[in-house]
């Protein structure tokens, strides 16, 4: 294959969002060649965020209970991708296949690695037992939702997004839910400490009970295989019936490392989401690559990154500019009880932050690193948010002491701006 | 099963029978319509759902909720008076017969 030319033959392992999605742009941008989209699951590729949202407590969002296709099976057929269950064993980069557990060879002129991330599992004595959960998978939420329509009290381990989005879900259906947290503190990797001290009070208020700067001991059980209680470290015994552990999760990576990729806190790719193998990429969740404004390597988990990187490397295969590096804005959201936090960019460092919004229940907090807007962390507020994604990434100048100017907001701010340059606010 | 008329760019129209309670996302997503994206899974985070609700069934929705409305100002195609995130219109029997059309682009 010469340089530039469009490979053949891509094949994809994993079909979450960014290999779904990256089979789908392959063909939106003109790939004729033969896509191989391998799924681990034996299920249509669908969307994960409703899983600790919607989908568990509410048995009409997905028809028949079944989860939330990204596209129905004639989807496939009609674009010509050939979509396989199986689990991918083996890599060999020499003969460029991979190879599936059940002995199945699949050649590839390029390969893409979407093979996501899985829970960490807390590693105490008792963590197998039944009714103790991670949340991955439709069917991690099928079984989470089935335990706790008979809970009458929950445990949650971890106050990320994933333990706090279930937490609230577990207290509207009525449990009793106290939330473990090893650090001082909720969303202590995701958000700033002034968001996570709202989300912590808006969980105590809704009478769920918040341990910050505990660990698990040992989970025990009641004698059945089921679970009777959680045990901290301090000894105190916490009575549950469901025990949900999202303490973060581990980047798939032994594929890649086995086979001699460079792996550095995920599979280590370039701005342009290549290996340092030029026949293979890696997108979403699995892939550690370096940040625009820090040139770190990180990886990042959200429904954005993965669509972006897919788009990136299909664009690439199909023949656009090799030259764009990726440079999408980061963003995320999540859903507790009724309210939403949404993040625009990522805050690696801050070391000013300038509230804006006069109700106690709907606020934006805008990060700053030095005289440069960082992130912007929203709260009920979405004009904010979707202000933010665009001074972010158009990266309109802003520092802390003008957004502290009194009536300052984030909108007008972006239109002074576009007024200047004749941009429509499209 | 209320129906629900989808209109794409090129004119070409596909009537698809919806289940009550879900989406007029999902209706078309689950169908293999094209012209729907619906990144974020139906949860009003991406405007890549984005429709132009017929002039004549127009009526028959609610307002946009705030967030909604905010998340307009963000669609890839131009806003218009009947613009609304399909992954809101929650079907009822009431929107039997609704058409949509859908836009250019959706991101």
């Amino acid at each position: 294959m010469a340089p530039g030319t469009p490979p053949a033959s891509v094949v994809i392992v994993g079909a979450g969002q960014g290999g779904f999605q990256t089979a789908a742009s392959l063909r939106e941008y003109g790939h004729t060649g033969r896509i191989t989209l391998i799924s681990a699951e034996d299920a249509l590729p669908y969307e994960r965020p409703p899983l600790s949202k919607a989908f568990l407590k509410d048995d009409t969002y997905l028809e028949g209970g079944a989860p939330l296709w990204l596209r129905p099976a004639t989807y496939y057929v009609r674009q010509d991708i050939d979509l396989v269950a199986g689990t991918v064993t083996a890599l060999d980069r020499a003969a460029r296949t991979v190879r599936l557990a059940d002995g199945s060879a699949y050649a590839y002129d390029h390969l893409v690695l979407a093979t996501g991330a899985r829970p960490r599992t807390l590693g105490v004595p008792g963590s197998g037992l039944r009714g103790v959960h991670t949340l991955r998978t439709a069917r991690d939420a099928a079984a989470l939702r089935q335990s706790l329509g008979a809970a009458r009290r929950a445990v949650v381990v971890g106050a990320g997004f994933i333990g706090l989005e279930f937490a609230s879900v577990a207290r509207e259906s009525g449990c009793e839910v106290t939330v473990v947290e090893a650090c001082d503190r909720p969303l202590a990797r995701a958000a700033s400490a002034r968001t996570a001290a709202y989300f912590a009070r808006l969980h105590r208020d809704a009478g769920t009970r918040l341990l910050c700067g505990h660990g698990v001991a040992a989970v025990h059980g009641n004698g059945r295989g089921g679970v009777s209680e959680v045990e901290l470290t301090d000894g105190r015994p916490l009575p549950a019936d469901l025990v949900l552990t999202g303490v973060g999760v581990t980047p798939n990576t032994e594929l890649a490392a086995a086979a001699g990729l460079v792996v550095d806190g995920g599979i280590a790719v370039d701005s342009r989401l290549l290996t340092d193998d030029p026949r293979i990429s890696a997108v979403g969740d699995c892939a550690a690559f370096p940040q625009v404004r820090s040139g770190n390597r990180l990886r990042l988990e959200s429904v954005q990154n993965a669509v972006g990187h897919a788009r990136l490397v299909a664009e690439r295969l199909t023949g656009a500019p090799s030259s764009r590096t990726y440079d999408e804005l980061p963003w995320f959201w999540s859903d507790q009880f009724s309210t939403t936090l949404r993040i625009a960019g990522v805050d690696e460092r801050h070391d000013a932050e300038v509230v804006l919004g006069e109700g106690p229940d709907a606020f934006s907090v805008l990060l700053f690193d030095g005289d440069e807007l960082s992130a912007v962390e929203s709260v009920n507020r979405t004009g904010d948010h979707l202000a933010a994604r665009r001074l972010l990434s158009e990266r309109v100048p802003l520092g802390p002491g003008e957004a502290s100017a009194p009536g300052f907001t984030l909108k007008k701010h972006l239109a002074a701006r576009r007024r200047g340059a004749a941009v429509p606010f499209d | 099963m209320p129906k629900i008329t989808y209109v794409s760019v090129d004119e070409t129209a596909r009537t698809i029978e919806v289940p009550v309670g879900t989406s007029v996302m999902r209706g078309a997503v689950f169908n293999d319509v094209d012209g729907i994206v619906a990144q974020c899974g139906g949860n009003a985070q991406c405007a890549t759902c984005h429709v132009y609700v017929d002039e004549a069934s127009a009526d028959r929705l609610d307002a946009a909720r705030p967030d909604e409305d905010h998340m307009l100002d963000f669609t890839a195609s131009p806003r218009r008076d009947t613009s609304r995130l399909s992954c809101q219109l929650t079907v009822t029997e009431d929107l039997d017969g609704l058409i949509v059309h859908l836009p250019e682009r959706q991101n």
